[in-house]
């Protein structure tokens, strides 16, 4: 055994649609979508693990013919969930609306609010943290009365946020993006006089 | 244990004498992995322990997760370290059939293990992979659990039964609360 445990350690491939390790991407839910992965990705296992459909024939024939439908039928609901849950998914972050809102706090002092990038999955924490070190201000996560979570930045950095959001996380379209002055006024229109 | 998936609490450092004993007592509870402890857990670099919920502690380098330990239970290995390294735990089979629902989170049963397509040691045809020397594993140890026709692991956790109580009754709870591919631990975004 002395020897044997000088092996060095395996190399493993991971999927990276589900992350599983590939031969247990047929557990997933988005079985279609991790071949596809793997074909373009790592042919040669693509072709050991979906090609031999003898031997996952033998395989699969162990099982009983029952059990087997109800395998069929799991993996099927299953497939189907992820698929609506992708959905859903991605129609939230079509609807979803990134509000950037300068506030006046105290005449010619201003903070603004960031809410709506949590339907980004995005994590307000990490993105207040960088918020505060890039503008060199106060920036914190804060809970709105409605019930949810924005952040908020200590001075008038609207404009600096949008560049930065833009520049940073493009998976935000520009169209999602709404800079609103005040809490009346919409629109990046002109600031009102002070 | 992780079949919700959950977000990372507090990360902090280990003290450079707990790093030592984690090390001490990951050597004593799988002397197999003695030869690549280095690889594993460089004596120099910084471990950190990362609280996740259940009161798990996850100790981890870097962004690479490595044992988890519940309590003061035994520490039990990430399952990336797992595949790395399958032949320095004490290994265990199932069938095809139960592979799905270890998969979605369940309590692995027992007949999952003694059918013809599980493995335990001490089985006539467990092989030098699972015949773990030939002798049995007691209640309470930490097992891998492998597939049948797979080649990687999936699931590692501790045995709540004896083997050879298993072979006797062929049923009940075999590992419950283990850590499987594709759980709330797996899944962890740590960077």
């Amino acid at each position: 055994m002395a020897e044997v445990d000088a092996r060095p350690p395996k190399d493993v491939v991971y999927c990276g649609v589900c992350t599983l390790p590939p031969e247990y991407c047929e557990y997933g839910g988005t079985t279609k979508k991790c071949e596809d992965w793997l074909e373009k990705n790592h042919p040669s296992l693509h072709e050991r693990l979906h090609d031999s459909t003898a031997a996952a024939a033998t395989q699969l024939s162990e099982l009983s013919v029952d059990a087997q439908k109800r395998a069929e039928k799991d993996a099927q609901k299953k497939a189907a969930k992820a698929e609506a849950q992708e959905a859903r998914a991605s129609e939230k972050r079509a609807a979803s609306k990134v509000i950037i809102k300068r506030v006046e706090r105290n005449k010619r002092k201003y903070v603004t609010e960031v809410s709506g990038l949590e339907g980004f999955g995005l994590d307000l924490k990490k993105i207040a943290k960088e918020f505060g070190k890039k503008f060199a201000t106060g920036s914190s996560v804060t809970k709105t009365s409605s019930g949810g979570e924005e952040i908020t930045v200590q001075g008038d950095v609207s404009d600096d946020i949008l560049d930065w959001l833009l520049e940073h996380h493009e998976e935000i379209p520009e169209d999602n993006i709404e800079q609103v002055e005040d809490k009346k006024k919409k629109g990046g229109a002109a600031p009102p006089a002070v | 244990m992780f079949k919700k998936d959950f977000s990372p609490g507090a990360k902090s450092k280990v003290k450079s004498s707990a790093q030592r004993g984690i090390r001490a007592k990951v050597i004593e509870q799988y002397p197999l992995l003695e030869p690549h402890i280095d690889d594993i857990l460089p004596k120099k670099e910084q471990l950190d322990l990362v609280k996740i919920p259940d009161r798990v502690s996850l100790y981890c380098l870097g962004s690479t997760p490595l044992f988890w330990q519940h309590m003061d239970d035994p520490i039990i290995p990430h399952l990336t370290l797992v595949h790395k390294y399958p032949w320095c735990f004490t290994r265990i089979r199932i069938d095809r059939g139960a592979i799905r629902f270890v998969l979605s989170g369940a309590t692995l049963m027992v007949p999952g293990l003694t059918s013809p397509g599980g493995r335990l040691p001490g089985d006539a045809d467990a092989g030098e992979e699972y015949g773990n020397g030939g002798k049995d594993v007691e209640a309470g140890e930490v097992v891998v659990v492998d597939a049948e026709g797979k080649e990687h692991a999936c699931l590692i956790g501790v045995l709540k039964m004896g083997t050879k109580e298993m072979r006797e009754k062929k049923k009940g709870v075999g590992i419950e609360n283990g850590h499987y591919v594709g759980d709330g631990l797996w899944k962890l975004d740590l960077s």
